[in-house]
């Protein structure tokens, strides 16, 4: 059996490590899982890591280093399926605020000597670079969805989940709406769900921390906070958070600050 | 990078590149010997930087524990910590008791779920002889789903405190968004009572462990409080009777760019050398202030304090881990729901510092904001930062025993010892990799 059992590799790029975290945090089923798939690359967990080719790669993190450029190249020649996990592999990631900036300007502030330190001008995400076959949303990922994408590749079926919005679920939820009842910023209408809405059970609004949704419509939701007294550069930074590269996020950003001009 | 280091004609060049794997982050070991002499020897660190420091100047202060918790997927918490206490600072804020009760309890739940990763599922299967802990299980199933099980107990608690165990989203600056119903703490005790036992045998088990001989003259730095086990208050003292509040922290810790990392260094400023923070400068400072279970396996097990063998950092870590659930159990038990889940920020422009004990040591925030609440400056120093350069002294203390033994052994050992220390290259900057340079030997 043991030579039937797909492959799974596990790659970082620039990240906090708290995506593949998920994969250890699936405390109860991660040894059952392990009778069903070879976690043949898996640096963070153990010593023993196998070269490709994979079945399935799960990737983590944002593209910022011309090393990484390549790097991703050559995860996807091994993998036959490859996973982007998390907001830094979808869309950058919140080190992606480095793409309003000037990164020489950057570097200086945290580096006494800028030039031993190699960095791109932009933090951009996993298919900026190469094709991906399935995106998985969040800041962090949720283990539940990571447990339903890897169960459905041994099934061979795509994996079942949700393309509605955060606010969908917080209906759901019996939650209070935190954006009309007490004129907080929330992204919810307009984030992809997945969290269960966290941030409004738990009294503030929600920072698109999944990022946008399929066919968002950020223009009436920017109205409503505008009407809520959330405008300017305020709402500004509300966009730009830990998806705010994500193409929506960016263009409803990007508009809103030229009207500031 | 080390991969194409020079060497000097007629050298012999072993080069092994491998992952140096089991730690969160990516890096490298470079050795250079000459003949029998061990020249050099580094920490390379070239996780790609994402310049948290740079990026949080212009966010609102209410942005910033929600942006520092993205450091570290591994210790969130910690940075939500050491930014809304040094924010609170700036702001002149002052905590309620059953708020501060909280944020020790929240420390505690990411302090068990981070110790036991470590000890169960990066560093045990070193002890034990295995290259994981998915091949330990194969074996000692017990042993792998008994780390599970406390890390989830861990990551429980972080759900019932925070929504979720990574990036919790319920602290802010003055408090929590929301505080739990003390029903939802209730009904983890049955698990936590179960953690503090199994705590206790992984404690046992940690200290009588054999562990490499490596002693080393470590200054300890860590946080001290009088009345308890240093989480999110005290003074900054060491081992060399340093004694300050965290405003002088920058007076006496450097950070220092070296080339070959991409993570600072930090030294003592007075004389450039290195410092230990993280479990076992906590435990010797500190150990005295462990809760009584923790205190009585501390002293029932032969350990002879102070503990100086890196190595003997797992013990530190186990005896942490059965403090934090004795701590928690206590929390829990005499949790009463407060009236205020925070209180109010009057924002005003100002300058605040602080440091708190992340799992893995001293974490220093300092931050200065404007009359809008708008970020003018942060700096941030994380631990693993702190212990680079110590882990490199340490290297060099290791490698001079391994002049006979070979690639793969040297391979092993430098790993070992590395991920004794728990690094978090993530959060200071991920693969470790092992290169030689070997001049023929005699």
């Amino acid at each position: 059996m043991a030579g039937e059992r797909k492959r799974v590799a596990v790659f970082k790029f620039a990240s906090c490590d708290g995506c593949q975290l998920a994969l250890l945090s699936l405390e109860e089923e991660l040894y059952a899982l392990c009778q069903e798939l070879d976690l043949a690359f898996f640096p963070e967990a153990r010593s023993r890591n196998l070269p490709g080719p994979y079945d399935v790669a799960l990737v983590e993190g944002s593209i910022t280093t011309a090393d990484d450029v390549e790097r991703i190249k050559q995860v996807r020649q091994e993998s036959k399926y490859l996973v982007a996990v998390g907001s830094c592999a979808n869309a950058g990631g919140i080190q992606c605020l480095r793409n309003w900036a000037k990164i020489e300007e950057f570097v200086e502030h945290v580096y006494a000597t800028p030039q031993y330190i190699s960095t791109l001008a932009e933090s951009t995400p996993i298919d900026s670079h190469v094709s991906v076959d399935f995106v998985l949303h969040g800041c962090p990922i949720n283990k539940d969805q990571l447990l339903e994408v890897l169960t459905s590749l041994l099934l061979g079926r795509l994996p079942h989940l949700p393309a509605h919005s955060v606010c969908v679920e917080c209906k759901r939820r019996g939650s209070v709406c935190v954006l009309v009842s007490k004129a907080m910023p929330c992204l919810g209408p307009i984030t992809h769900a997945g969290c269960g809405a966290l941030c409004p059970a738990f009294n503030r609004g929600c920072y698109g921390c999944y990022g946008p949704m399929e066919n968002p419509n950020p223009e009436p939701l920017i109205a409503q906070m505008e009407a809520a007294g959330i405008h300017g550069a305020y709402l500004v930074r509300v966009l730009r958070g830990f998806a705010g590269y994500a193409e929506v996020f960016r263009n409803a950003g990007d508009n809103l600050e030229k009207t500031l001009q | 990078m080390s991969e194409t280091a020079q060497t000097a004609a007629g050298e012999r060049v072993l080069k092994r590149d491998s992952l140096l794997t089991r730690v969160e982050g990516e890096g490298g070991v470079y050795v250079r010997w000459e003949q029998d002499r061990l020249a050099e020897v580094r920490l390379d660190i070239f996780e790609p930087p994402r310049f948290f420091e740079a990026f949080l100047r212009g966010r609102h202060l209410h942005e910033v524990p929600d942006i520092t918790a993205r450091i570290c997927g591994i210790c969130p918490v910690a940075y939500q910590m050491s930014s809304v206490h040094a924010l609170e600072a700036a702001l002149g804020i002052v905590i309620s008791p059953a708020i501060r009760r909280l944020r020790r309890l929240l420390y505690c739940a990411e302090w068990i779920q981070s110790h036991a990763l470590h000890i169960y599922l990066l560093e045990g299967p070193d002890f034990l002889g295995y290259e994981s802990a998915l091949s330990l299980a194969k074996d000692h199933p017990e042993l792998v789903e008994r780390g599970l099980r406390l890390k989830k107990v861990g990551n429980d608690l972080l759900e019932v405190l925070g929504g979720r165990a990574t990036h919790p989203v319920s602290v802010c600056v003055g408090g929590f968004y929301k505080t739990p119903r003390r029903k939802e703490l209730m009904a983890l005790h049955e698990s936590l009572v179960w953690g503090l036992e199994a705590a206790r045998t992984t404690a046992r088990w940690a200290a009588q462990l054999t562990l490499p001989e490596l002693t080393a003259d470590y200054e300890f730095v860590a946080l001290s409080h009088p009345d308890e086990y240093p989480m999110n208050e005290g003074r900054i003292v060491s081992s060399s009777g340093l004694d300050l509040t965290a405003a002088e922290f920058e007076r006496h810790f450097l950070e220092l760019q070296v080339a070959h990392s991409t993570a600072l260094h930090s030294v003592r400023t007075e004389n450039a050398t290195s410092y230990l923070v993280g479990p076992l400068a906590r435990l010797n400072l500190n150990r005295e202030r462990l809760a009584p279970q923790a205190r009585e396996v501390a002293h029932s097990s032969g350990l002879s304090f102070p503990l100086r063998n890196p190595f003997a950092m797992i013990i530190a870590r186990s005896l942490e881990m059965l403090h934090a659930f004795e701590e928690a159990l206590s929390i829990v038990e005499s949790y009463e729901e407060p009236a205020q889940s925070a209180v109010e920020c009057k924002v005003r422009a100002g300058e605040g510092c602080a440091a708190t004990e992340a799992p893995r040591g001293l974490l220093y925030h300092r931050y200065r904001v404007n009359e809008r609440g708008l970020v003018d400056f942060a700096k941030i120093v994380p631990p693993t930062a702190q212990n680079l350069r110590r882990i490199e002294d340490d290297l060099r203390l290791l490698l001079p025993r391994l002049k006979e033994a070979s690639d793969e052994e040297m391979l092993a050992a430098c790993e070992n010892l590395v991920r004794a220390y728990d690094p978090c290259i993530s959060c200071s900057t991920h693969f470790l990799k092992l290169t030689i340079d070997r001049s023929p030997r005699p």
